[in-house]
């Protein structure tokens, strides 16, 4: 494979040595040893927690080395060229599309810099993602997460006063569909062939082996491979992070066919107890505010005693999941704490030994639950999100697409939890972005335009068949 | 290092109080302080009762306030005297009518926001004008004694503190409990932080939205009442100076305008502080306008002292 498809001239864009960072006696990266250069396409892997968004961090510049050196092509991240869109979301949702642009490029001032922003960021968004439907006046507050990932996409490979030479994508396609994640790896491999870099981090190892020109591989801090793409098996890589590979588990329980059914919806979702049930279609088409809508109409806005009904495990987790100011252990207690609560005081003992428990069994990476909530990594807050759900006992679980930025270890334990617990009769309803997960289910419903635009039974839920029900056969969108 | 009390929200609201009363003492005497610490503690204590209702409120974020607790005190310090018409045997019933109208009042308040969806801000404002024109048509000008049983309790002491002081310091205790360990106060904690978040976490947000604005003009009604029997009657502008009151021991005493975070310690330093400096630029002989200024200065070094502090590190 061509890994330098234009010739160094000027040496690599960024260069770490022997670079190390400590936050206090913790030691989130040492000895980490990595150089850049154009055309390379850099995947970086490994669980939540092993260091990712650290490296990234002294990249940019965020963060300083505590240790060794990072030299970039320009100086500082700004003037070399490198910007990174983030796995939290940072527009500000009150601003329009364009006037987002204006953050991070300082030239767009004077007169009618709103149009010319508005230029940029559509010139950008139509290359990336071509058929994007997004208008640049938009307030961000309007649009849909899946959207606003492909605005923060779109601004960092949009024309500015330093061009874009690496650009850093953390998680990018974890609100995306799947067919707007092939627009955006087509698109890396063409800003590559044009000399530019990118470092792409993401869990879904079939992305990674699509877009990558090299795979760096993180466990705990350090760097443990660092080899060209091709060199690799998905076996091999899984493993290389620190995870036992196993085959896919095929469902062995058959849907309850017998069991009472415990949700039907004026929309025409039926669920019967023990069920998973997907819901699938492209991103935005219905499935979040039908699921909303489900776990709004089942608890109460009135009354916070004896048994929760329904559970709600979040995506957009700082939108609608972590409580920031609040323990580990106090956002995890939330949900349930009419269990907790004796004579009206929450008994503290009782939430400490919950948290604990759940620690251990979802696999928290924290020393101590009482340490802050936004202590965490983005995929162990998601943890965190799934282990207050299903602290409850809520016979029903209303999952938002809940796998965003969760590593392919956990993602298999919280798999093999969800068959467990539906196995002893509880139902879930399950949105997710990544077709992947949903062959995991018992039923899959597929939305188009707010609407179940197809049922799949066990047997049918392929990607080829959601992919053809989320498209209008015969319209041609596709 | 400065030690973990520095950092506490409430210590400046306590720093401040205990400033202004040495600087306060060291012009009067010794003798005058005791005078002074029993003055501060009971009128501090009508800050406090407010206070605690209004942090409750407040701590369910931006837009959540309630600026009907001076007309509130008014009416339920007004109706309640009329009641008890100066004659003894009726005191219980006389509180009974004025926590009564204290939670009407807060189920009022909290339908105008959720019937009309109103901003809460809008909705107490103009409710207030509702419940202070019931008093004055209720009042007609009569000044109405309280029995003196009460008038006795009021501006009384036992245990060497004063009698208004008790009541505020057991207020506060049970407020606390509220906040810091159960879970209307974790659910309230929650609704500041992220509305949104709080529902989809199955927290019945109407529910204790509602249970707060209650809350909080109940408070307001009895510190409505305990002011009437202490001054010796009800006055029709008796609740005035408790609306920017109550917000201001909310903000000094540390907790977070933004919602989500409350500090009852500090309304009590708060509020000694904001009798306090009043006494102190009196007794220093200031005139009222240099006085306004010099406690708005204050006020402000002070709230910046205090979030300055609390800047994460």
């Amino acid at each position: 494979m061509d890994m330098r498809a234009v010739p160094g001239a000027s040496g690599p864009i960024v260069e770490l040595t022997g670079a190390g960072r400590s936050f206090g006696a913790v030691r989130a990266l040492s000895e980490v040893n990595l150089s850049i250069g154009a055309g390379e396409c850099v995947s970086l892997v490994g669980h939540n927690g092993a260091g990712k968004s650290t490296l990234v961090n002294l990249i940019t510049g965020a963060l300083g080395p505590s240790d060794g050196a990072v030299r970039r092509i320009g100086g500082d991240a700004r003037s070399s060229g490198i910007r990174s869109v983030a796995q939290e979301l940072s527009l500000a949702p009150n601003l329009t599309v364009a006037e987002n642009l204006r953050i991070p490029q300082r030239d767009l001032r004077g007169l009618f810099w709103r149009g010319r922003a508005g230029l940029r960021i559509r010139t950008a968004l139509d290359e990336v993602f071509p058929g994007h439907g997004i208008d640049a006046a938009a307030t961000v507050a309007d649009l849909t997460l899946a959207e606003r990932q492909m605005v923060e996409i779109a601004m960092a490979f949009a024309e500015g006063e330093v061009p874009a030479r690496l650009v850093i994508l953390d998680e990018p396609t974890s609100s995306l569909d799947a067919s707007r994640a092939e627009q955006l790896i087509a698109y890396v491999r063409r800003f590559r062939a044009a000399g530019g870099a990118v470092v792409f981090i993401s869990h879904i190892l079939g992305e990674v082996f699509a877009v990558a020109t090299r795979i760096v591989v993180m466990r705990d801090g350090q760097i443990v491979e660092d080899r060209p793409n091709g060199s690799f098996t998905r076996a091999g890589l899984v493993e290389a992070m620190g995870h036992v590979a196993r085959a896919a588990t095929a469902r062995t329980m058959l849907g309850p066919s017998g069991a009472p059914e415990i949700v039907a919806t004026p929309e025409g979702l039926r669920a019967r107890a023990g069920e998973i049930l997907g819901l699938a279609g492209l991103a935005g088409h219905g499935q979040a505010e039908a699921l909303a809508r489900l776990y709004l109409s089942r608890t109460s806005n009135w009354r916070g005693r004896g048994p929760v009904p329904a559970a709600f495990v979040a995506g957009d987790r700082a939108r609608d999941g972590v409580m920031p100011l609040w323990s580990i252990a106090r956002n995890l207690s939330v949900a349930g704490l009419s269990h907790l609560t004796r004579a009206g005081l929450v008994d503290r003992r009782a939430e400490a030994g919950l948290a604990q428990g759940w620690r251990e069994r979802i696999g928290i990476r924290t020393d101590d639950v009482a340490n802050p909530i936004l202590s965490l990594s983005g995929g162990n807050q998601q943890k965190v999100l799934f282990a207050r759900a299903l602290a409850t006992g809520a016979p029903l679980v209303v999952m938002d697409d809940p796998m965003r930025g969760v590593d392919i270890g956990t993602k298999s334990d919280v798999y093999d939890m969800i068959r467990a617990e539906a196995a002893q009769g509880r139902t879930f309803l399950w949105y997710s972005t990544e077709t992947e997960e949903m062959t995991l289910c018992d039923r899959v419903y597929v939305f188009r335009n707010g609407r179940i635009a197809a049922e799949l039974g066990r047997e049918q839920i392929t990607e080829e068949r959601i992919l053809a029900a989320s498209f209008e056969m015969g319209e041609g969108e596709a | 290092m400065i030690g973990p009390t520095v950092t506490r929200p409430w210590f400046w609201a306590f720093a401040a109080a205990a400033v202004t009363f040495a600087a306060t003492v060291a012009l009067t005497g010794s003798q005058g302080g005791v005078e002074l610490l029993m003055a501060t503690l009971t009128f501090a204590s009508f800050s406090v009762l407010v206070g605690l209702g209004q942090m409750a409120v407040i701590t369910m974020g931006p837009g959540n306030v309630d600026l009907s607790i001076p007309a509130v005190m008014t009416l339920a310090g007004t109706l309640s005297l009329k009641l008890m018409n100066g004659a003894a045997g009726m005191e219980i019933w006389g509180l009974l009518a004025a926590l009564a109208i204290g939670v009407a009042a807060g189920a009022g308040n909290y339908a105008l926001i959720f019937l009309l969806r109103i901003p809460p801000i809008i909705a107490t404002l103009s409710a207030s004008f509702v419940f202070q024109s019931l008093a004055i048509w209720s009042n007609r000008g009569l000044r109405i004694k309280p029995p003196d049983s009460l008038a006795g309790f009021s501006t009384g002491a036992s245990l060497g503190l004063p009698n208004l002081a008790w009541i505020a310091l057991v207020a506060a205790m049970a407020f606390w409990l509220l906040i810091e360990r159960s879970a209307y106060g974790r659910r309230l904690s929650a609704i500041g932080q992220n509305l949104r978040a709080a529902r989809l976490a199955g927290i019945p947000v109407e529910g204790v939205r509602a249970g707060t604005y209650v809350l909080s003009a109940a408070m307001a009604a009895l510190a409505g009442f305990l002011l009437s029997c202490f001054s010796g009657g009800a006055a029709l502008n008796m609740g005035a100076e408790y609306l920017l009151m109550s917000i201001a021991v909310v903000v000094i005493g540390g907790s977070s305008i933004a919602g989500g975070n409350s500090n009852v310690p500090g309304i009590w330093g708060a509020a000694m502080f904001m009798f306090l400096i009043v006494s102190m630029l009196n007794s220093y002989g200031l005139g009222a306008g240099v006085r306004l200024v010099l406690t708005g200065v204050i006020i402000i070094g002070i709230v910046t002292a205090a979030s300055g502090r609390r800047l994460p590190g």
